[in-house]
Parts: C-alpha cells; sequence; structure tokens
C-alpha cells in the first residue's frame, strides 16, 4: 500500500514538475510555432546506409507526429568530406521558418575537436534541440581474455593485437587510446569500411581486439559471445548526472574502462592522458548524435521542437520502441541538451593538444 | 548432410520471402523494365541498373533485388527482337542471333525465330538457375574460410580476366584496366588519409571557392553510378542518336509460334549444351555476355550435320546462341554472390546496389552467405522466376513490344538523357555529378571510338578500393604474424585456397592470352589513320603520368596510401609505352589503329561533337538556370529542332518530361541541382 502510494506521489510530482518546465519555457517563448501544411527537412551529412540514417530515420516519423501542424519530415542525406560537407553547408544556412533541421555525429565532431582544415562550420553558432548518446563495448578472444587478471588488463601486454579501423582520427581514437593506456599494443590494420568490417575481421580470426557502439554489439557480438568465441573485456561506460563515468545502462554486468585502468599497474585515472580520453570519449558517445537548428533560430522555434522531442521522449511505447534501435541511453533535450552539447565540443585546449600530438607521435597523422 | 541442413531451411526461407504479392509486383515491373531496356540497342544490363540504382537506397531487399534481377534476367530475353527484326543486336549477347534470327524474320517467319528463341531463352534462364542453386551449395563452405589474403588473391583473380576482354590488342585492355583503377583511387586513401589527384592545398581553400568544391565533391572518390552511366550508356545512347533512325522499319511477325516451340523441343539436347555452355563461360568473371553468344553459335554449327543453312535462317543457329545468352546471367551470379568479384559490368552495377539497399546491412560476397543465405537463394529464385514472367510477356505482348521497335531513336534519346542525368545526381545532387557525367561520358564514347575494352575499365574501377585495401591489410596482417613465428606467416600467406587460386590465375591468364584474338567482345572495328588513335594514347599517357607523379609526391609517412596508386600507374605506363613504340611501327592496317569513326562505318547521320553538343548544352544551362528550366528547354528544342517535330509535339514532350521528372524527384525526396539564377532569386520548389 505505502510502496504503491510512494509510487504515484513520485509520479505525480514528476509529471507536475515536467508540466511546469514545459510551461515556463513555453510562457518565455511565446506561442511555438506551426508547421501545418509544411516539410521539415532533416539533413543527414552521411549516406543512406550509416548509424546516423537509422538514428534518423527513428526519429523523423515520430517527430512529423510531435509537431505542431504535423509537419511531412524527410530526411535528406548530404555525404561528403566525413561529414564536414554537410556541415559546412548547414553552416551556411540561416534560420528562415523553422524547417530546416540538421542532425550531426561524433564524426562531425572529431574534425571540430581536432582543428581539421576542412571544418568551416562553429558548432557555438547553432541550437541544439537533442542530444542522442550510445556506448561502445571492447572484447576478446577467449583465449586472450583467460589472460586477464580480474580487472587487471596487465597479462595482455605481451600480446600482439590486431584491430581493423577505420582511422585514428576518427571514434577509433577512443578505443586506441584506450587500449594504449592499458599498455596493451595495438596495431590498427586501416582500410575497413565500417565497424562491421572489423568485427569480420575478428571472426575470421584476423583481428584479435576489436570494439563495437551498442547497437551493433548487442546484434553482432552477442550471438559470439553465447558460443564462446568472444568475450566482453569493458565498456567505456556512461555519464552520471555529474560527469562521472559509471557503468553503461545496457551492460551493468561489465566493467568500465575507468575500472579496468584503475585496477591496471600504470594505467592512470588522473592527469593528462586520462582527461584528454575522457574528453573525447564524451564527445564521442555520450553525446553523439545531435540535432540543430541553423543561427539564428526563434526562442519560438527552439521550444517548439524541444517540446517535440520530449513529447517523443514521453510516449507511453518510446522505451520499448528506442530499445532495440536507440539502445538504453539518455535523450536529451533543453538544457540537458544544451549541457550535453558544451561537453562534447569544448574540450580543454590541453586535451587537444595531447591527442593532436598524439596522433602526430603514434600514427604519422598531421591535420595541418 | 550438413550442407544440406543450412541450405534447405534457407532455400524454403528464400522462397517465403519471394513469395508475396508485392514481391511479385516489384519483379514484374523489373521485368517489363528488363524487357524495353533489352529492346532498344546498345541499352543492356548495365545502362538499365544505372537507372534503378537512385531508387536502392534504403529500400526493402527484397524488393530491390526482385526489381533488380528482374531487369537482368530478361534482357537477354528482349534483345532478341532487334536482332531478329532488324538484324541489329538488342545488347551485346545477341550478337549471333542476328546470323540466322534475321534471315528467318526476312522469310516472313519472324514469329517462329522468337518463339524458338523465347523457349531457349527460359530454359537456358532455369538452367542457369538451377546451376547458381548447386554452386551455392558446394562452395559454401569453402568461401566462409576466406580470410583476407584469399579476398585479396580472389580479386587479382577478377583482375586478370581484363585479359581476355581486351580484345585484339591485349595491352589496350590492360591499360584500359589500369586506368580504371587508378580512376578509382581519386580521393581520400583508406589508410592514412592522403589525397590523390586531388592538390593538397584545396582543403585550405576559401568555402564557397570551386577548388574547395571539387575537393569535397571528389574527395569520396566518384561513385558508381556516374562511372557505369559515363561509360556505357552515354557512348550507347549518342553513338544510335548519331544513326538517327527507328530501330526497326517494320514490325511484322508472321505466324508460327507454335512451330518454334516444336524447333526448340527438337533439338533440346543442343539447347541443354548450350546452357552449360551459358553457366561456365558466364562464371569466369570478365568474360560474360559478350562472348557467350558466339561460343555458343560455334558449337551449333559444329554439332550440326547440314551445315549450308547456317547464316540464311538455321533455327539451330537461334536455339544455341539464345539458350546460352541467358543461362550465363545464372553462370555471372556466381563470382558475384560468393566473391563479391563482379562477373561482367552490370554485375559491377549490381554489387553497388546491393550495398544500397536495406542500410547497407548486406554486402555480396563471404559474409552474405554467412549472414544472409535466405537472401542469396532469393536471388536465385528470383532469377528463376524472372526468366519464367519475362518469357510469358514476350510471348503474350510479342506485337507490342515489336512496335516499340519502330520509334525513332531521336524521340527516345531525350528521355534518357533526362533519365541519366537524374540518377547521376542522386550520388551527390549538385551540379558537379554532371560535370563528372559528362567527362566520363566523353571517356566513354573515345574508349568505344578507338575499341578500348570499356567492361575492363569498370572491372579495373570496382576492384579498385578492394585490391588496394585487401592487399595493405594483408600485408599488414601478414607482418604481425611473421613477427611470431615464421611458419605463422606463411601459413596465414599461403593457404591452399590461396594456391589454389594462384594457379586457377596462372591458368586463366595464359589461356585468356591465348584466346583473347579470336574475341571481339564489341563487335569488330574498321582501323583507320594513325593520328586519332595515337592522340587518344597520348591523352591516356598525360592520365597516367600524373597519376603516376601525383602518387610519387605522396610523403613517407602515408607510404600505405601511395604503393598501390604508384604501382598501377608505373604498370600501365609501361604498357602505355609499349603502345606506342607498336603505334610507331605498325602499319595503318593494324588492330592497334581500330577507329570506329574510319569510313563511317556506323552509318552517322550526325557528327559526334554536334550531338554531344545537345548533352553539354544541358550541362550549361543547369548551371545558369537550375536543372529543370533546363531539362525543359533541352527537351523542346530537342524535339522541336533535332527531331524535327511541331512546336506541338515538342511542348508537350517537354512537358510530359518534367513532370515525370518531378513525379520521381517527390517520390524519392530530392531536390533538383540549382543554378547561377537560384542563387539571386529565390523560386519555388522543383525550380529550386
Amino acid at each position: 500500500m505505502t510502496l504503491i502510494a510512494t509510487t504515484r506521489r513520485v509520479a505525480f510530482s514528476l509529471v507536475a514538475a515536467a508540466a511546469a518546465t514545459f510551461a515556463t519555457q513555453a510562457s518565455a517563448g511565446g506561442h511555438g510555432i506551426d508547421l501545418s501544411g509544411k516539410t521539415v527537412e532533416w539533413v543527414i551529412p552521411f549516406s543512406e546506409t550509416g548509424g546516423s540514417a537509422k538514428w534518423a530515420n527513428f526519429y523523423a516519423p515520430l517527430l512529423s507526429e510531435a509537431l505542431p501542424g504535423s509537419p511531412t519530415v524527410v530526411v535528406k542525406f548530404m555525404p561528403g568530406a566525413g561529414s564536414t560537407k554537410g556541415a559546412n553547408w548547414f553552416q551556411q544556412q540561416n534560420y528562415d521558418d523553422g524547417t530546416l533541421i540538421f542532425g550531426s555525429s561524433g564524426s562531425t565532431q572529431f574534425p571540430y575537436l581536432l582543428g581539421d582544415p576542412r571544418v568551416r562550420y562553429e558548432y557555438g553558432d547553432w541550437n541544439v534541440v537533442l542530444a542522442s548518446g550510445t556506448g561502445g563495448v571492447a572484447y576478446l578472444p577467449p583465449d586472450l581474455a583467460a589472460q586477464m587478471d580480474g580487472l587487471d588488463a596487465s597479462g595482455l601486454r605481451d600480446t600482439d593485437f590486431i584491430y581493423g579501423s577505420q582511422g585514428a582520427t576518427r571514434l577509433d581514437l577512443v578505443p586506441l587510446l584506450a587500449w594504449e593506456m592499458l599498455g596493451l599494443n595495438v596495431e590498427p590494420v586501416f582500410g575497413i569500411k565500417g565497424r562491421g568490417d572489423g568485427r569480420l575481421m575478428f571472426e575470421r580470426g584476423e583481428a584479435n581486439i576489436d570494439y563495437q557502439t551498442s547497437s551493433s554489439f548487442l546484434k553482432g557480438v552477442t550471438p559470439l559471445v553465447e558460443a564462446g568465441t568472444a568475450v566482453p573485456m569493458m565498456s567505456w561506460g556512461a555519464l552520471d548526472a555529474d560527469g562521472d563515468i559509471v557503468r553503461d545502462p545496457t551492460f551493468p554486468d561489465m566493467p568500465t574502462f575507468k575500472e579496468v585502468c584503475e585496477a591496471t599497474d600504470g594505467c592512470e585515472t588522473s592527469g593528462e592522458q586520462w582527461d584528454a580520453w575522457k574528453a573525447f570519449f564524451v564527445a564521442g558517445f555520450p553525446a553523439q548524435k545531435m540535432v540543430f537548428l541553423p543561427a539564428g533560430a526563434s526562442a519560438d522555434a527552439m521550444v517548439t521542437y524541444t517540446a517535440a522531442f520530449e513529447a517523443i521522449k514521453t510516449r507511453a511505447d518510446f522505451a520499448e520502441i528506442s530499445a532495440g534501435r536507440l539502445g538504453v541511453y539518455p535523450q536529451m533535450t533543453g538544457d540537458e541538451a544544451a549541457g550535453a552539447l558544451q561537453s562534447a565540443t569544448q574540450v580543454p585546449e590541453s586535451a587537444k593538444a595531447f591527442v593532436v600530438g598524439w596522433l602526430k607521435d603514434r600514427y604519422g597523422v598531421s591535420l595541418n | 548432410m550438413d550442407i544440406l541442413s543450412v541450405a534447405l531451411p534457407a532455400l524454403s526461407d528464400a522462397a517465403g520471402l519471394i513469395l508475396q504479392p508485392v514481391v511479385l509486383g516489384y519483379l514484374v515491373l523489373g521485368v517489363v523494365m528488363g524487357l524495353c531496356i533489352g529492346v532498344f540497342p546498345g541499352l543492356g544490363g548495365i545502362a538499365g541498373l544505372s537507372l534503378l540504382l537512385p531508387f536502392m537506397f534504403g529500400m526493402d531487399p527484397i524488393l530491390g533485388l526482385a526489381l533488380m534481377i528482374g531487369m537482368v534476367a530478361v534482357v537477354p530475353t528482349s534483345d532478341t527482337f532487334a536482332s531478329v527484326l532488324m538484324g541489329i543486336p538488342g545488347s551485346s549477347a545477341s550478337q549471333a542471333t542476328v546470323l540466322d534470327g534475321f534471315p528467318m524474320a526476312k522469310k516472313g517467319e519472324a514469329a517462329r525465330a522468337l518463339s524458338a528463341a523465347f523457349a531457349s531463352s527460359l530454359f537456358g534462364g532455369l538452367v542457369g538457375a538451377s546451376f547458381l542453386t548447386l554452386f551455392i551449395l558446394a562452395a559454401r563452405p569453402i568461401v566462409l574460410e576466406f580470410r583476407t589474403p584469399e579476398l585479396l588473391m580472389i580479386t587479382i583473380f577478377g583482375l586478370s580476366m581484363v585479359g581476355i576482354l581486351a580484345g585484339r590488342v591485349a595491352l589496350k585492355g590492360l591499360v584500359a584496366a589500369g586506368l580504371g583503377m587508378l580512376v578509382g583511387v581519386i580521393g581520400e586513401g583508406a589508410f592514412e588519409g592522403e589525397l590523390r589527384m586531388i592538390p593538397r592545398d584545396w582543403i585550405y581553400a576559401d568555402s564557397g571557392s570551386l577548388q574547395f568544391g571539387i575537393y569535397q565533391y571528389l574527395g569520396d572518390g566518384l561513385k558508381l553510378v556516374i562511372v557505369g552511366l559515363g561509360i556505357f550508356a552515354i557512348p550507347e545512347i549518342v553513338a544510335l542518336l548519331r544513326q538517327d533512325r527507328a530501330i526497326s522499319e517494320r514490325a511484322v511477325l508472321g505466324g508460327g509460334w507454335a512451330s518454334g516451340v516444336r524447333d526448340w523441343f527438337a533439338n533440346i539436347w543442343l539447347s541443354v549444351r548450350c546452357s552449360i555452355i551459358g553457366v561456365v563461360v558466364g562464371v569466369i568473371p570478365g568474360l560474360g555476355g559478350s562472348v557467350v553468344d558466339w561460343i555458343a553459335y560455334g558449337h551449333s554449327v559444329q554439332t550440326t550435320k547440314d551445315k549450308s543453312r547456317f547464316g540464311s535462317g538455321e533455327i539451330r543457329g537461334v536455339i544455341g546462341p539464345e539458350s546460352s545468352n541467358n543461362a550465363k546471367e545464372g553462370g555471372g551470379l556466381v563470382p558475384t554472390l560468393l566473391f563479391g568479384i563482379p562477373g561482367s559490368g552490370s554485375m559491377a552495377v549490381f554489387i553497388g546496389a546491393i550495398a544500397l539497399l536495406g542500410s547497407g546491412n548486406i554486402e555480396v560476397g563471404p559474409s552474405m552467405l554467412k549472414n544472409n543465405l535466405d537472401v542469396t537463394y532469393a536471388i536465385v529464385w528470383l532469377l528463376a522466376l524472372a526468366n519464367v514472367v519475362g518469357t510469358l510477356i514476350c510471348i503474350a505482348a510479342s506485337g507490342g513490344i515489336a512496335r516499340l521497335t519502330t520509334i525513332p531513336f531521336s524521340l527516345l534519346a531525350p528521355f534518357l538523357f533526362m533519365i541519366i542525368s537524374f540518377a547521376a545526381f542522386q550520388s551527390g545532387q549538385n551540379l558537379m555529378d554532371l560535370v563528372a557525367l559528362f567527362g566520363i561520358g566523353l571517356l566513354g564514347i573515345l574508349m568505344r571510338r578507338f575499341d578500348w575494352s570499356r567492361p575492363a575499365f569498370l572491372i579495373g574501377f570496382v576492384l579498385s578500393t578492394p585490391a588496394e585495401n585487401y592487399a595493405n591489410q594483408a600485408v599488414q596482417i601478414a607482418q604481425s604474424r611473421f613477427r611470431d613465428s615464421f611458419g605463422e606467416g606463411l601459413e596465414y600467406i599461403f593457404s591452399p585456397i590461396v594456391i589454389v587460386l594462384i594457379v586457377i590465375t596462372v591458368i586463366s591468364v595464359v589461356v585468356g592470352l591465348r584466346q583473347a584474338k579470336q574475341i571481339m567482345a564489341e563487335g569488330a572495328v574498321e582501323s583507320g589513320r594513325k593520328r586519332a588513335p595515337l592522340i587518344f594514347l597520348l591523352a591516356v599517357l598525360a592520365f597516367l603520368g600524373t597519376a603516376f607523379l601525383n602518387a610519387a609526391a605522396i610523403p613517407d609517412y602515408a607510404w600505405r596510401d601511395q604503393v598501390f596508386p604508384y604501382f598501377v600507374a608505373g604498370i600501365s605506363i609501361l604498357g602505355a609505352l609499349v603502345l606506342l613504340v607498336q603505334m610507331m611501327v605498325r602499319p595503318e592496317t593494324h588492330a592497334l589503329f581500330a577507329d570506329r569513326e574510319a569510313g563511317n562505318s556506323e552509318g552517322n547521320t550526325h557528327g559526334l561533337w554536334s550531338t554531344l553538343g545537345w548533352f553539354a548544352g544541358l550541362l550549361v544551362l543547369t548551371a545558369l538556370l537550375g536543372f529543370i528550366l533546363a531539362l525543359a528547354i533541352f527537351l523542346f528544342a530537342f524535339i522541336r529542332f533535332r527531331a524535327g517535330k511541331s512546336l506541338g509535339f515538342a511542348a508537350i514532350y517537354a512537358a510530359a518530361g518534367i513532370g515525370f521528372m518531378c513525379l520521381m524527384a517527390g517520390l524519392l525526396n530530392r531536390d533538383f541541382p540549382p543554378g547561377l539564377l537560384q542563387s539571386y532569386v529565390d523560386l519555388p520548389w522543383p525550380l529550386t
């Protein structure tokens, strides 16, 4: 009885709080915008075949229902130059009537952070209305996994690791730096087209370490784990409200890299290297995909889109329909999204400098 | 037993996938389009598939496959119409059908020839599909063992086939393939991200500048749609347009449908043997459509006692080639599905199209056999079904289809140009797509003119990326294994499968080079004067030289991006230099100087440049006015002035074309490329 009462009270207060937030935002922004009869273009700077396409195609019909006036929402693909082409294009667009939104990803954030000369866009000019997170899991063949002493990875230091990689300047930077911090000798084999190819290389026995983002891990690696040909090593973790790394809610039984690092001699969870890793991890995973309105967007439009994404999140069936396609990760709106944008794009200079130097020393990559 | 336990459920899953009304609907749609494409000479499976490519993005895989397989499977069925009715091969796979089919039509036995051809086509298609089923069953366990060295070796095997494709001058084929590979490496390297064939400064150019625009366009490399359409479709359309005639003057079929089928049944063993020939030739990558009909025709002649009637209407001369050319589609799918190596030009496009289906979860090759066996078998079922449906439609609607051949090509060409342009700018969605299409199209026209193998170019282009990636990866992984122990490294590189593949490659190169002289993949071409072929060779050499110097300039730390273009350009330059020396020594009559413009052998009534000028006009107008306005002017002007139709007819034609384009764009949620005008004035869709 008390339990039910408490639950109800909590539920009521949550609804009340949500309503209050919505009310203040709506009144602060005026009336919101009406999109009846209009077509919202959602530009994705990747091709039709990537993860961003899946993410946008998941949200587009829901967004169409949730926006006032139920506009048609179409996803347009503008691939090129590792997503910088589409982002550069978006930078040149000005706010008009709220029918243009842009979806960026970790691959758009990393060149921005690393000072890539192709980048002609400025995240500070854009207006974020949604930030979607994800996670990642590293895994090993069973014989190598057995060489780990609990969480201590130092037993793996004598092994020559091969890892199928898309490029050291991309999201692969996060696992490569993590493994290096553990003292592992990992040689990336470049030239693969996607993480799926990396997994195939692992399955063929050519690579002996790999990582996958959460949804790909659930789909592609879980069968291998069940068959006994792969063993999860660690997840990258997730961020709690204070910005600390905690266990990934999708993989609560898996240790995080932070735990493994703490247990491994020579790996530090503080200092320059750790700060750099964490900064790029945050940019690449917990705030991987974001939706923006162009520069100069009105407060009305911001309120409208924020409310629409909040309405999607609070759908009764959202947990059910999103779990399979997005994983169990925060879908942030409003101030939370703004905070995520900040942590993903405002990386300390020292962290940037460290990673740029590390890429140059370790892989000979010069971005300038 | 183990094989069967995996395959049988997959086979029935596949049947379940296909036997849905919507899938069958798409199959019929694909078949109808394939029949139309096949009727028009010069347009084969490559052009047809390229036109379908933009619709494949994100389409349900089974629906997309139904559409594509429907189209590919029946092109060799309907190309018979043009071969029989007017003596022009409807596609390269039915050249031999002309020899006896056309004389039969002249004797008023067109229907008999067609029905015998359809019966043979159907039978051949079914043989091809059943062979493919068995082959997948048997080869799957081996293919699943493939690692990077095996994949590299099978890629090299695919490339080695260009020797056979090369035709009379093997070196030209080699250089053509090298050219294709070098066009394929343009853009960012997959290993260190070094730019190839694009100046590095352009990354730093101003945001709105042309240089930065070109970098952004080429950085990811040229797209297969553009290269496929440019190399194959544009040259054929331009060539037909220059001849400027209806494909056929008359479309009288006559009677005798039943007797044609009886003829086929009386020669069923010939049909069986030629189907098997078709399958086997189809399996060999690169050989494909261009030669299979000639081999089958030769076999038909050899096995007939009374040889006197060949060439003047012998029914066996129709049954043989037609049995083989449908069967080869089944054979051609073997390397395509098992290894991801294109068996022919159209299969190269097919591979690219599958990558677009279903958000890229399916990729042909070993991973498809492992993870999508049901899809693999669905393709086989679709192939068999498409042959049946195609034959039925051909017989039922033969009168109507035959009448298609009486449409003057000048009415068809603007429509085809419109579709091709639309298909092309789906890849980057800007004007640069049309510029690239025009450039590659020009290259295609010249390659066709001077008899440089275009299939070799396309296969080189398609295999360029896998060859480079597999080579670099195999070397890197092998180095790591050698560091472990010498034996482990050797075991990794020289696995039994690799050794077998090396042996097969060497044998095929030797045999291929020996046979190549008898094979004229694109028909005989007259030789002309020395000057034009020499200038083209020098232009090719200039491109190769640029590619070589460009690769040489890549800094040392990025050597993984350098090795492949450096090596390919080096070999190609050597080949081109030998050709150059030969050109200086040999007389003008040598096959080296093949030139389709020589002596107006194709009966052209229009010049090349004026015909190309129309397309260039569309390009320039698009740059100024945006695509839709430019297209309206182009369609109207072409029909009015080039085709010589009335003002009213031209207006209706243009309106219909624009309406069709807007419908397509609406369905696909696409905008059209804007021009200069749009940067000054805001116009409503579709003019934006």
